[in-house]
């Protein structure tokens, strides 16, 4: 070690570290990957989406041409049957497609060879399609989803999925909230080390399980319960249960953590002041973690809301628009899975209707998480 | 406040306290229950028509269970006619076929077992006379049998429209991999953008956004995942994850429904659990380490590399597994990219088609047939146990990686 | 600052003017000239938040990895600034190695704690010999000869500390910072690292930050007193620098000796 080196020449300048920027670079790449993943979810679901809304459903009208028509005609007689028709609806004769002008009587005056069809001529018998286009006020007010029957109303399925998770919740919260407090407040730490983990067990049981305890266990208990010809085999009730009791680590875990953030001075300053464990816990420490709670409550409701598996199972298949927990309800995500479980062909119906619950389902919780996320912030400052 | 007031209030603490142990004890029975449902489903006595009884298939007073390869060959030879036994020839010489797969060809072609009623482990326990009266009065010609539908058979088989010889081998071989190629996906990516994240951000609005991002893209509801890989991997990308792009398989009949397509769908979804876990586990990699190290004149890489990635792994790890328990019981997504339901092959490459444990237990316990419930209990006691094995491995792993820092 | 004697500037090890540091919108530290001679030891004395660790900690950069950290002002060594925009700090910290407050040696052998350092920089001699001449240098080498291959933090506090001297000096830099190094440490450690400072200082420009008068008597030449700026926005000036045997005996400001004889502080 020579004591001399001070007087040798050093460069202090930065040289190109290529190794450093190349795996930089990955790195960033990397971690973009998410947003990519981010922006999939929003453009597919998205653009097909639109698709549904753009898409023309062809609905049988079971009303006939009565006389051969050649592709020249712009008047039609109709037979008397079938749904009546509105001037200006969009109709379909075999590959036409047709626009109705007016009726008189049973002649209907129309233009022949719309959206990029040619004119044809047309054997009497040939059976009217009325063209039917989802709306998005249809969709938010309607109360039969039926897409290929021209009904687009998608309540009944949001209203399963709000029913179930509405059950689970109300398992999980009041289960949960009063776990955390016997683990935050009342149990030794050996106590805790030991049943957190139990509880714990709940969270790592994977969902399609749970969707078999529900109908093999849960069902069956329900009808014992309420009565056979009361409970329907699929039903909510049974569905939301479960649901709650696999929410219910989750309630039990965040609100424990928050629970566990309120500084022991609180506690301390309640005691002295006389208040007794549970005084303490229900009046002091319970409003301080407020925040967290809600948080954890909202979290769970999103979880609950996009569970699949469970509601796929016991919930039932088919919407209906019913607010008796005992009746088969297929929820949003129930649809999704039965819809494609079979062999879903793109760019049909069916497939764009998934996407459109899809994106629903996408916002319903993503605001629900966000939401969770602002009051846990707020929550963060309070004790800051 | 008197002391009366005391005593009600201490009265009310203890009911309230017997309210929170209740709802405690709720969450464990709730999970007891689970856990004997499931128990409930896989055991139990049935009743069992054969079509030739086993015990008549003994040569020379060796039962059928002890014979070896050869005389279960001349057994299976003399019960079926010769075009079938050539065709078995055929698919595959006998010569290859090991006496495990001799012996099941017997019982599905030749024993040809039938469960003409079953009952649930606690009947079983409980009820062991009435069902045995049952058993003699409807069903005269069959016998009864305690079954355990977890089996070396049902793990060996493939599945099967036949509850007698199903199996759950193929939906297994699915379930490993898809998780395989989840994770070579998600766990590169992962625990590099957390790097990126912990070690490289600055704190400016394109990292927040991209924190901001995964913090939400964790709480993204598994089906959502299900539906883009639908749209990304299953058909934008259907040349590729068919395999066809890579001349591995047949333009004409195959199509993105595949293992790749699966495993990239799960990868996605445990993406933000991968990162976030591994965020944790960078985090706690005392920051003194870096300072010696970018003291003594290393680049910001060499201190990851050397200093921050070896502390840190063993969280990395915890947090991966934790997250491929996730995936292993994903089914929604897995159903939605179309998992085929009928699968009898195992699969033989990222391009094959699947099914996996999960989606397995949906099927059986979606179907009417109760018998299919009982498969569907002993595939769930599988799955569980897969899973136990991958939390005992996450345990074991952190503790030697401690054990050598 | 006219009171700090210019002529050392072109003999100076490192040398900082005008050197202005903020956390955010905070100054923490304001205006610091400091020309530190080579092959002494230079202590940084002063109240606590008075700034002493960041002053530090800007003669090799290591602010930049806490956020919203910048400098104003110049730090020369060798000529060069090294916060003009080509430079790099990890080329400047090869030269201007760091010694931290409490022991941080790698989770690794005590070999590879040494050794690694070196490694990185591109050392192609014999490794061995450095590891040896390293810990020898560092007073350590009799202590843990027989346990190169067990974990660096196996060690005791004192002998953690030395081996972060150890893995300083293999990289064979210029300057060595020393932030507190015997804060953590008992009095029988801290003396044996005060002797190896000593040792040390005639191979290398030493500065150290330390809370201990006593420890800035003992061991530097040179004394650099900073307090806070008394205008009320509580930033980190540099009070009076010079010899250390001056400073303690005949201080020549009025903060400066009520520091020194513990009236404030």
């Amino acid at each position: 070690m020579a004591p001399t080196r001070t007087s040798d020449h050093v460069s202090l300048k930065r040289k190109p570290r290529l190794r450093e920027l190349v795996i930089q670079s990955l790195l960033f790449v990397c971690g973009l990957l998410s947003i990519f993943v981010t922006a999939g979810i929003i453009y597919e679901l998205g653009k097909e989406s639109l698709l549904f809304f753009g898409r023309t459903q062809w609905q049988l009208t079971n009303k006939p041409i009565v006389a051969d028509i050649a592709p020249a005609d712009t008047r039609i007689e109709v037979g008397p049957i079938g749904t009546p028709l509105r001037e200006g609806d969009t109709l379909r004769l075999d590959q036409e497609v047709l626009h109705l002008i007016a009726i008189e009587d049973s002649i209907y005056v129309v233009e022949r060879g719309v959206q990029d069809t040619a004119p044809a001529s047309h054997a009497a018998g040939a059976v009217l399609h009325k063209g039917v286009d989802p709306s998005l006020a249809e969709f938010f007010t309607g109360t039969t989803w039926a897409p290929h029957a021209g009904q687009f109303g998608v309540l009944p399925l949001l209203n399963a999925t709000l029913m179930v998770s509405g059950i689970a919740i109300l398992v999980a919260l009041p289960l949960g909230l009063a776990t955390a407090i016997y683990l935050s407040e009342y149990a030794s730490p050996r106590a805790r080390n030991t049943l957190k983990p139990i509880l714990e067990i709940l969270a790592g049981v994977p969902t399609v399980v749970y969707g078999y305890f529900a109908l093999t266990f849960m069902t069956p208990l329900l009808r014992t319960i309420f009565g056979q010809n009361v409970v329907q085999i699929y039903n909510t009730a049974s569905a939301g249960i479960v649901i709650g009791i696999l929410i219910l680590p989750l309630v039990s875990t965040i609100s424990e953590d928050a629970l566990n953030a309120v500084p022991r001075s609180l506690r301390e300053a309640a005691y002295g002041l006389g208040a007794t464990r549970l005084e303490t816990a229900v009046r002091i420490v319970l409003p301080a973690a407020f925040s967290g709670i809600a948080a954890a409550a909202i979290l769970a409701i999103s979880r609950a809301v996009g569970e699949t598996m469970v509601v796929a199972l016991a919930a039932g298949a088919g919407p209906a628009f019913t607010f008796n927990p005992f009746q088969a309800a297929e929820t949003m995500t129930g649809h999704i899975v039965r819809i494609s479980g079979g062999d879903l062909s793109y760019d049909s119906l069916d497939y764009n209707s998934i996407f459109a619950i899809g994106l629903m389902l996408f916002v319903m919780t993503l605001a629900l998480n966000i939401f969770s996320q602002y009051i846990v912030r707020r929550f963060r400052e309070v004790y800051e | 406040m008197s002391a009366s007031n005391l005593q009600q209030r201490h009265r009310t603490g203890r009911v309230w306290l017997v309210v929170f142990q209740v709802a405690l004890l709720t969450g464990i029975v709730a999970l007891t229950a689970l856990l004997f449902n499931i128990l409930n489903g896989s055991f139990g006595y049935v009743a069992i028509e054969d079509t030739i009884a086993p015990q008549d298939l003994a040569v020379n007073g060796v039962p059928l269970e002890e014979q070896d390869k050869d005389t279960l060959i001349q057994v299976l030879q003399a019960h079926i006619s010769a075009g079938l036994f050539a065709r078995y020839e055929f698919d595959k010489p006998f010569a290859e076929r090991s006496a495990g797969e001799v012996y099941d060809l017997i019982l599905e072609r030749v024993v040809e077992p039938k469960f003409v009623a079953q009952w649930s482990l606690y009947e079983t326990l409980t009820n062991r006379d009435a069902i045995r009266q049952t058993a003699a009065q409807d069903f005269p010609n069959a016998r009864l049998e305690f079954r355990s539908w977890l089996n070396s058979h049902f793990l060996r088989a493939p599945q099967s429209s036949y509850p007698e010889i199903a199996g759950v081998r193929t939906a297994v071989l699915g379930s490993l991999w898809t998780i395989g190629i989840a994770v070579l996906f998600a766990f590169p990516v992962g625990v590099a953008a957390a790097v990126y994240l912990q070690e490289y951000a600055p704190d400016n609005l394109i990292n927040r956004i991209i924190q901001t991002n995964i913090t939400n893209l964790a709480g993204v509801p598994s089906i959502i995942y299900g539906i883009l890989g639908l749209a990304i991997f299953v058909r934008a990308l259907g040349h590729f994850t068919s395999g066809v792009a890579f001349g591995a398989s047949d333009p004409t009949t195959s199509n993105g429904r595949t293992i790749l397509s699966a495993g990239l769908t799960l990868g996605m979804l445990v993406l933000p659990l991968i990162i976030i876990n591994a965020q944790e586990a960078i985090k706690a990699v005392p920051s003194s380490l870096r300072q010696a190290s970018f003291g003594l004149g290393a680049t910001r890489w060499e201190t990851v590399w050397h200093h921050v990635l070896p502390n840190a792994i063993s969280g990395i790890m915890t947090g991966t597994i934790l997250a491929i328990s996730r995936a292993i019981g994903e089914t929604a997504p897995l159903v939605v990219i179309g998992a085929s339901t009928f699968i009898q092959v195992d699969p033989e490459g990222p391009f094959s088609n699947f099914t996996t444990l999960p989606i397995q237990i949906y099927q059986w316990t979606a179907r009417p047939q109760s018998v299919f419930r009982n498969l569907a209990g002993g595939a769930s006691l599988v799955l569980l146990g897969l899973l136990l094995t991958l939390n005992a491995t996450a345990i074991i792993l952190r503790n030697r990686y401690r054990r050598s820092l | 600052m006219t009171d700090i004697a210019p002529a050392a500037a072109a003999t100076a090890a490192i040398e900082s003017k005008d050197l202005s540091i903020y956390y955010g919108s905070f100054q923490a530290v304001r205006d610091v000239n400091l020309d530190i001679q080579p092959n002494r030891i230079t202590a940084i004395i002063g109240p606590s938040g008075c700034g002493k660790s960041t002053v530090l900690r800007a003669f090799n950069r290591m602010n930049e990895l806490i956020p919203n950290v910048n400098t104003t002002g110049e730090v020369l060594f060798r000529g060069q600034n090294i916060y003009k925009s080509d430079v790099d700090p990890v080329e400047v910290r090869r030269h201007i190695g760091m010694v931290f407050q409490k022991p941080n040696p790698f989770p690794k052998s005590v070999y590879e704690n040494v050794a690694w350092g070196a490694r990185i920089n591109g050392f192609k001699g014999n490794m061995d010999e450095l590891v040896h001449n390293s810990l020898t240098a560092a007073a350590l080498w009799d202590e843990v000869k027989d346990k190169l291959d067990q974990s660096g933090l196996s060690l005791s506090g004192g002998q953690q500390q030395r081996l972060c001297i150890a893995r300083a000096i293999a990289v064979r830099p210029d300057i060595i910072l020393m932030d507190e190094p015997c804060s953590a440490l008992d009095p029988i450690a801290t003396l044996r690292i005060e002797e190896l400072m000593r040792d040390l200082a005639t191979e290398y420009t030493i500065i150290i930050v330390t809370h201990n008068m006593q420890q800035a008597a003992r061991v530097s030449d040179r004394t650099a007193f900073f307090s806070l700026s008394d205008d009320g926005k509580r930033a980190g000036m540099l009070m009076e620098y010079g010899d250390t045997k001056t400073m303690f005996t005949r201080p020549e400001k009025k903060i400066t000796e009520d520091y020194i004889t513990g009236r404030f502080g």
